[in-house]
């Protein structure tokens, strides 16, 4: 009876944690860049600092269904736990710096999910502002520590394994962006094809059914909002050691609302809409902002609305149609 | 004298000023099959999510198999073998069959909180839903995502994921909700099936359903019990007959 049924047909879920040979292009897009583009690498550390920051809310957005104006804050904690880990504490070690980067993000996502992840809907959505807000606002009274509003000085990061220093054409620090993002990618992408992954699939698809199913929905929700906290941190660390450099900004609405277009517009729940979304947010904000700031603004706004009229389901979405469609007629 | 399967005792709730279950003393029997019926608002619903923790009471007191469960929030209950379906359907639209009971599989073995190993670890899971879908003729559809199912489909899947979870108590909320009554039937020959020793707490409009099913009838109204006893006791009860307007509602022959 039982073998009647392919398991990975029934639960296509299940095979999801097969590779797919498609998964290979944006890692070889990303690793082809030093040798096409070699003058572009700052604005591709910048695109592998936003790609992380995406793809820790798409954990908790796409897969959780966990909506937020205030993943900043996060990204924001990490960058300010590295920033300050060098500039006070004179502990420059990149890697370990990323490490207290991502531990103090996930302190604080642990205990503000705690308390944000009793509420849903609009009342989460002001909670989470209000809180990023909050600690905005730390940050700039703490301006001993973080340097307020002037910025945080004084980083400065040792070379990577004392061999590879942060060159001013960011060489290095491309590299080595590109091999925190795989690893964390990978472990990302291992949690959502856990059973405890599905669980969260579940939760977003109906909480209802998921108490009646007997699951602890905020025990779940907090874990999964704790372990994408501590990958925002690691971005913003990244970010940190990268610019030598931390203002408020990054823990502000801005930065907010760009991770979360960054997200719907590259497609949610499927890790790889952090990929393409990034990569077109950071390339069209440098290029059109060069033209003129307003008309980036006026662009962000239009490329979203166009994505939630026609594309609820991000390019991605679009680019899974269009195969299906293609597959459909070449049979 | 064993333990009641479940009991409530002065069970209240009141939504602001409405009071919609009103000092209920209910018993379960082990291996009951129990009808709740009474007529529309009369709080049968709301005495659902008060037992499975869905609701908090206002007082009163909730015992499974003897022990004060009260104060358990809802997981806590379903792990003790309470569990609940639902008036209307609430599955996993976008997910298959297979995998909405899977989903509640893994819940119960306690998989799904496994964080580092693939869902296809555990083929067991499959395995199971699969056999449990075929026990309720749903085989068919395993790989059929329920916004592709038909209504009266989904209420069996409904039943399903209820299963999946190995209930000791199971509260069925009109399980036939919602389907053409000729359609019924494949409900009714589920219902049939369900393993003897789960004590079965059926809500349900149908009186065809109800008397069939039921060996005892509690028939609730403004969220207090208007009366209790066996089918044919219930359908004697003038009281009854007065709450619910008329005698149509009784299937013929029933009562005479
Ligand atoms: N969350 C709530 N807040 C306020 N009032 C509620 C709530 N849930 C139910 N009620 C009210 O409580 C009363 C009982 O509702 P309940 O759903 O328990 O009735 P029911 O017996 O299940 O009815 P039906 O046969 O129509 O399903 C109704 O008057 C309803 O409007
Ligand atoms: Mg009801």
């Amino acid at each position: 009876m039982a073998s009647a049924i392919d398991p990975a047909a029934a639960v296509p879920r299940l095979g999801r944690a097969r590779w797919h040979w498609a998964e290979a292009l944006p890692w070889l897009a990303l690793a082809a860049v030093p040798f096409v583009f070699p003058g572009y690498l700052a604005l591709g550390c910048q695109v592998i600092v936003m790609i992380l920051f995406a793809l820790s809310l798409d954990l908790i957005l796409g897969y959780a269904g966990i909506i937020t104006l205030g993943h900043a804050a996060l990204f924001g904690t990490g960058a300010y736990a590295a920033g300050m880990l060098s500039a006070h504490l004179g502990w420059n070690e990149p890697i370990t710096g990323l490490l207290v980067a991502g531990a103090a993000a996930a302190a604080v996502g642990f205990v503000s999910g705690w308390f944000l992840l009793r509420y849903h809907g609009l009342a989460l959505l002001m909670l989470t502002l209000a809180t990023a807000i909050l600690l905005q606002e730390l940050a700039n009274t703490l301006a001993p520590y973080t340097g307020g509003y002037d910025g945080l000085l004084g980083i400065a990061i040792d070379p990577i394994f004392g061999r590879f220093a942060n060159d001013l054409f960011r060489q290095n620090y491309y590299v080595y962006g590109l091999i925190v993002l795989l690893a964390a990618f990978l472990i990302a992408r291992r949690v959502v094809a856990s059973p405890f992954g599905q669980s969260l699939v579940g939760i977003r698809e109906n909480v209802k059914r998921m108490h009646a199913i007997g699951a602890p929905v905020h025990g779940r929700l907090v874990a999964i909002y704790t372990i994408a906290a501590a990958m925002a941190g690691v971005a913003g660390g990244l970010f940190a050691q990268i610019h030598a450099f931390v203002t408020l900004q990054v823990m502000g609405f801005q930065l907010s609302g760009a991770v979360l277009i960054v997200v719907i517009l590259g497609g949610a729940g499927r890790l790889y809409g952090a990929f393409i979304g990034a990569a077109i947010y950071v390339i069209l904000e440098d290029q059109l902002a060069k033209l003129s700031p307003e008309f980036w603004e006026f662009g962000v706004g239009l490329v979203l609305v166009a994505t939630v009229l026609f594309a609820r389901r991000g390019l991605l979405g679009i680019a899974e149609d269009l195969t299906a469609r293609l597959r459909r007629r070449t049979p | 004298m064993t333990a009641l399967a479940l009991e409530t005792r002065d069970l209240h709730n009141r939504f602001g000023g409405l009071e919609v279950v009103r000092n209920l003393n209910f018993n379960l029997a082990p291996g009951a099959r129990h009808a709740l019926i009474g007529p529309n608002g009369a709080g049968k619903t709301t005495f659902v999510n008060l037992v499975a923790g869905a609701l908090s009471p206002s007082h009163g007191a909730i015992l499974l198999h003897g022990r004060d469960i009260t104060g358990l929030v809802q997981a806590a209950r379903v792990k003790r073998g309470i569990v609940r379906t639902f008036q209307i359907s609430q599955l996993f639209r976008n997910l298959t069959v297979l995998e909405n009971v899977a989903l509640a599989i893994a819940e119960r073995d306690g998989i799904a909180r496994v964080l580092w190993r693939g869902l296809a670890a555990f083929p067991t899971i499959v395995d199971e839903a699969v056999a449990l879908l075929a026990g309720l003729d749903l085989a068919a559809d395993a790989t059929t995502a329920i916004r592709a199912l038909a209504y009266g489909r989904q209420r069996l899947v409904e039943i399903a994921i209820a299963l999946a979870l190995k209930p000791s108590v199971l509260l069925l909320d009109e399980p036939a909700a919602g389907i053409p009554s000729a359609e019924s039937h494949v409900i009714l020959a589920a219902l049939d099936r369900l393993p003897p020793a789960i004590a079965v707490l059926i809500i349900d409009h149908d009186m065809g359903v109800v008397f069939r099913f039921a060996r005892r009838i509690t028939v609730l109204v403004g969220g207090l019990t208007l009366a209790e006893g066996t089918p044919a006791e219930i359908a004697a009860d003038p009281r009854v007959r007065t709450a619910y307007l008329g005698e149509s509602i009784l299937p013929d022959g029933v009562g005479r």
